[in-house]
């Protein structure tokens, strides 16, 4: 069995938003352009953000970038490069315009114009107060994003390869030269011979047992480049978010707090008061997720329990309905609560991958820690690492990110595949996915994929989640490491050819484990804590030793880590009060 | 709780006709559908198929019918389910395999409406203005997420494959009525033509089905007004 080749100037991997808008991008640069998704594009968890996008449109009250780099950099606990971060908040704005222009349906205040609401994190003039940011509509804005996006592509006659999953990335003398794809529906493999590649894959809450991530993100473009010998960037910080359905991980947007709800406790105290007196239940998420288990530690649950209440009920039907539909659908549908008489029980859920592969602010990737660019290899999206988000991301940025670094992407890649010709393929690129395919067709051990998955994602919750300490990670690489040997021993059950979602979903596997090995390893490394990352053997921010980012590669299956330094430009590192 | 599942399963390779194969599985009574498909396909019988992403009714990846109505299997409750739960594909699409079926012909309808906003004008520096009233005219269309429940729950598009159905006239309410929008006649000609608008014989089947809430109906006899008054 052979592969067919396919041949296009420009791949883009992932129909998401970071995807769908580099070839927006592309298709107006008259690049030749082909979009591979595993999943059907509307179908990217970009279509499940809720809360909205942040541009300092100052549409309702006074705003401006400068507060809004401020705020990231902060929120970022001055991990985030800040070039990248002045980058991004620019250019949130003409972007948001420019989703209008799309036809995006954005809430409107009385004059027309976009409305925005509160979000954690984001304030007036250097934290004097919660400030209103976050451009929306209801609260199904990525929906409105992905869909949007999705029909502009249309519109522009943008070629896709719907449920095509990419196994490998074609990589050779620090030049890429395409992807190998598996085609779900009929089995066959693909050789898709390009000059330039975008990786805009998506995130990895899957490696998490409780997270508001879809079944789909399992890393899939960050583990191709891992073995590919690419670095990932800053894997140790993954974001809790701190309000999903109990027990379910569904997310219920920050955007509940930014129309005025709170949290409460046991007791029914508002306990975020006393943590972040200022801006209260709107701190950013790494700080409200820890205040939640340090209540629960000191016995304040609800009912003694590991969870606490969401607050909705004096925000009124009125608001409930109009600006939070969804929110209040979900807790009705898989609560069968009504928000607007009943307290939530939330949790806090894995939610969103800071680190990734790293890249620069014009997308392209960088294959090491001093800088070297991967040439016609690229990354945007939640799969990517800037790095604009640092050790903790603000809520609405990371629609920014990939909107803003999606484009950088197309355009970057433009202008590459104007000034290069096809670099040839070496001799039979789709050896090793066959090869791949086969193992799993055939190897034979008894392991289930489902129980493998399970386990894994259960020790990194315990482990690896909002509180670290050396004993937990290292039992994480315990775990891991025997998760690895049983993977050797996985047994596909489905041997077809046709629509085998059996096989795909060991790959996905393999992908998570290589990802949470890496990620516990750079946890375990990193004696500080920062944003995300909360070591309690290590609870103090070590700016002396640890303001740098760090390169994690896997070798010979042995994780290598390299550091690279934060660039820092107006923001001076101080503690970070709310 | 114990449950029994009755699935539909095919594959191609080996099956001439569809057949039923009965599960099953231990479940909490808040578990969804799609948790308790998963732990069979988990655990039990790997080769059962079934597309899902989101798993919280947002992607429209798991559409499939559930006790005889079209619904999205990661948004209905084991414990809202008569027993046995009987679980088939959607109907009016080739199956694929099990629990999935062959999309193409549906985005090939939505894309025939033009499901994109058309302006051709410079666009001002900032936004173009849109009041909440005028919003609110398509506001509802906008929550669509492809899922086909409705088109293939409708007896006009059982009948007639080549009806445009319901999911793709809810992508030309929402262009036909979006104040920003310049390509409304264009599109009530599509949609006006022999297999659009008219060929709905409100049933109401789409509205039901609909995870979304959409008002389907209501949509196209929007879009059937429209059109008509355009004919005075
Ligand atoms: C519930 C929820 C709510 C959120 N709310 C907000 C919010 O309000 N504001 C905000 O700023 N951020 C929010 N986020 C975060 C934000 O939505 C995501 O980070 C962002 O949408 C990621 O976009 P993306 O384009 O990088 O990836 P995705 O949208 O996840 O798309 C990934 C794409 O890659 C494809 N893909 C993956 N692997 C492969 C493979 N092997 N082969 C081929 N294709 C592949 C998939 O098919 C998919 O098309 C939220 C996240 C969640 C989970
Ligand atoms: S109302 Fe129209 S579109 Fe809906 S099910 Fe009936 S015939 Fe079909
Ligand atoms: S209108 Fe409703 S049922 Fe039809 S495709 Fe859209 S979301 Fe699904
Ligand atoms: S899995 Fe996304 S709608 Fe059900």
């Amino acid at each position: 069995m052979g592969a067919q080749i396919h041949k296009f100037e420009a791949i883009v991997v992932g129909g998401g938003g970071a995807g769908l808008y580099a070839a927006l991008a592309l298709s107006k640069e008259k690049v030749q352009t082909a979009v591979l998704s595993k999943l059907y594009p509307t179908r990217s968890h970009t279509g499940a953000a809720q809360g909205g996008i942040g541009a300092a449109l100052a549409n309702v009250e006074p705003d401006n970038p400068e507060w809004h780099m401020y705020d990231t950099v902060k929120g970022s606990d001055y991990l985030a490069d800040q070039d990248a971060v002045e980058i991004m908040c620019n250019e949130a704005v003409t972007t948001v315009y420019e989703l209008e222009h799309l036809g995006l349906p954005f809430n409107r205040t009385p004059e027309g114009k976009i409305d925005q609401r509160k979000f954690g994190g984001h304030t007036r003039d250097h934290g004097k107060a919660p400030v209103q940011r976050s451009c929306f509509s209801a609260d199904r804005t990525g929906h409105m994003i992905l869909q949007t996006l999705y029909q502009q592509c249309i519109k522009n006659e943008v070629k896709f390869f719907d449920e095509y999953h990419v196994m490998d990335l074609i990589l050779e003398s620090g030049i890429c030269r395409g992807v190998v794809a598996y085609q779900i529906s009929n089995g066959e493999v693909h050789v898709f011979h390009a000059k330039t590649v975008l990786f805009a894959t998506g995130g990895s809450g899957r490696m998490f047992k409780i997270t508001s991530n879809a079944h789909a993100l399992t890393g899939d473009g960050m583990a191709v480049a891992l073995r590919r010998k690419i670095p990932l960037e800053d894997m140790e910080f993954f974001q809790i978010h701190p309000t999903g359905i109990y027990k379910m991980g569904i997310l219920l947007s920050e955007a509940c707090r930014g129309e005025g709800g709170i949290l409460r406790n046991g007791k029914g105290e508002r306990f975020m008061e006393r943590y972040a007196p200022t801006i209260k239940d709107l701190a950013p998420r790494d700080i409200v997720s820890r205040c939640i288990y340090f209540e629960v530690r000191d016995g304040n649950g609800v009912n003694g329990k590991d969870y606490v209440h969401l607050d909705l009920t004096h925000l009124g039907a009125e608001v409930i309905e109009k600006k939070l539909p969804d929110i209040a659908d979900f807790v009705r549908t898989y609560m069968g609560l009504n928000p607007v008489t009943d307290l939530i029980p939330i949790q806090p859920t894995a939610h969103y991958a800071m680190g990734g592969i790293p890249s620069n602010f014009n997308s392209e990737v960088l294959g090491d820690e001093k800088g070297t660019i991967v040439k016609g290899f690229y990354a945007a999206g939640e799969c990517a690492c800037v790095s604009v988000h640092g050790a903790n991301r603000l809520g609405t940025n990371s629609l920014v990110d990939i909107l803003v670094f999606g484009r950088r992407a197309g355009l970057s890649m433009a202008k590459y595949c104007r000034a290069n010709d096809f670099a040839p393929l070496p001799k039979d690129p789709e050896n090793e996915v066959l090869a791949q395919i086969e193992w799993l067709r055939s190897n034979a051990g008894g392991e289930k994929t489902a129980v493998v998955r399970e386990a894994l994602q259960c020790t990194m919750m315990d482990n690896c989640g909002v509180f670290r300490t050396s004993e937990t990670l290292q039992k994480a690489q315990g775990d891991i490491a025997e998760l690895k040997k049983r993977f050797l021993k996985i047994q596909v059950s489905d041997k077809s050819q046709v629509f085998n979602t059996d096989m795909l979903e060991a790959m996905e596997l393999n992908n998570l484990l290589d990802l949470a090995q890496v990620t516990v390893d750079a946890a375990f490394a990193r004696t500080e804590s920062r944003g995300a990352h909360y070591r309690e053997d290590f609870p103090k921010r070590d700016d002396a030793q640890w303001m740098k980012h760090s390169f994690a590669t896997l070798s010979a299956g042995k994780t290598d880590l390299k550091y690279k330094p934060v660039v820092i430009t107006r923001f001076q590192p101080q503690e970070r009060k709310y | 709780m114990k449950v029994e599942l009755k699935i539909q399963r095919f594959d191609p390779v080996k099956d001439q006709e569809p057949h039923f194969e009965t599960y099953a599985v231990d479940c909490e009574p808040t578990d969804r559908v799609l948790d308790a498909l998963l732990q069979v396909k988990g655990l039990m019988d790997g080769t059962l198929t079934l597309r899902k992403s989101c798993a919280h009714g947002v992607c429209g990846s798991d559409g499939m019918r559930i006790n005889g109505r079209n619904r999205l299997a990661c948004k209905e409750l084991i414990q809202s389910q008569e027993q046995p739960i009987v679980v088939e594909p959607m109907k009016g699409f080739k199956i694929v395999k099990d629990l999935v079926v062959d999309m193409e012909p549906f985005f090939e309808k939505f894309r025939a409406v033009k499901p994109y906003l058309i302006n051709e004008d410079p666009p001002p520096a900032k936004e173009r203005l849109q009041s909440e009233k005028q919003r609110e005219k398509f506001e509802d269309a906008t929550k669509c997420i492809l899922c086909a429940c409705c088109t293939t729950s409708c007896p006009t598009f059982w009948a007639d494959s080549e009806f445009l159905g319901p999911a793709a006239l809810v992508a030309a309410q929402r262009f036909i009525f979006d104040s920003r929008d310049q390509a409304k006649e264009e599109r009530l000609d599509i949609v006006g033509e022999k297999e659009g608008a008219w060929k709905c014989r409100t049933i109401f089947n789409c509205t039901d089905a609909c995870p979304r809430d959409i008002e389907v109906t209501k949509a196209i006899g929007e879009i059937k007004k429209e059109e008509l008054f355009r004919k005075l």
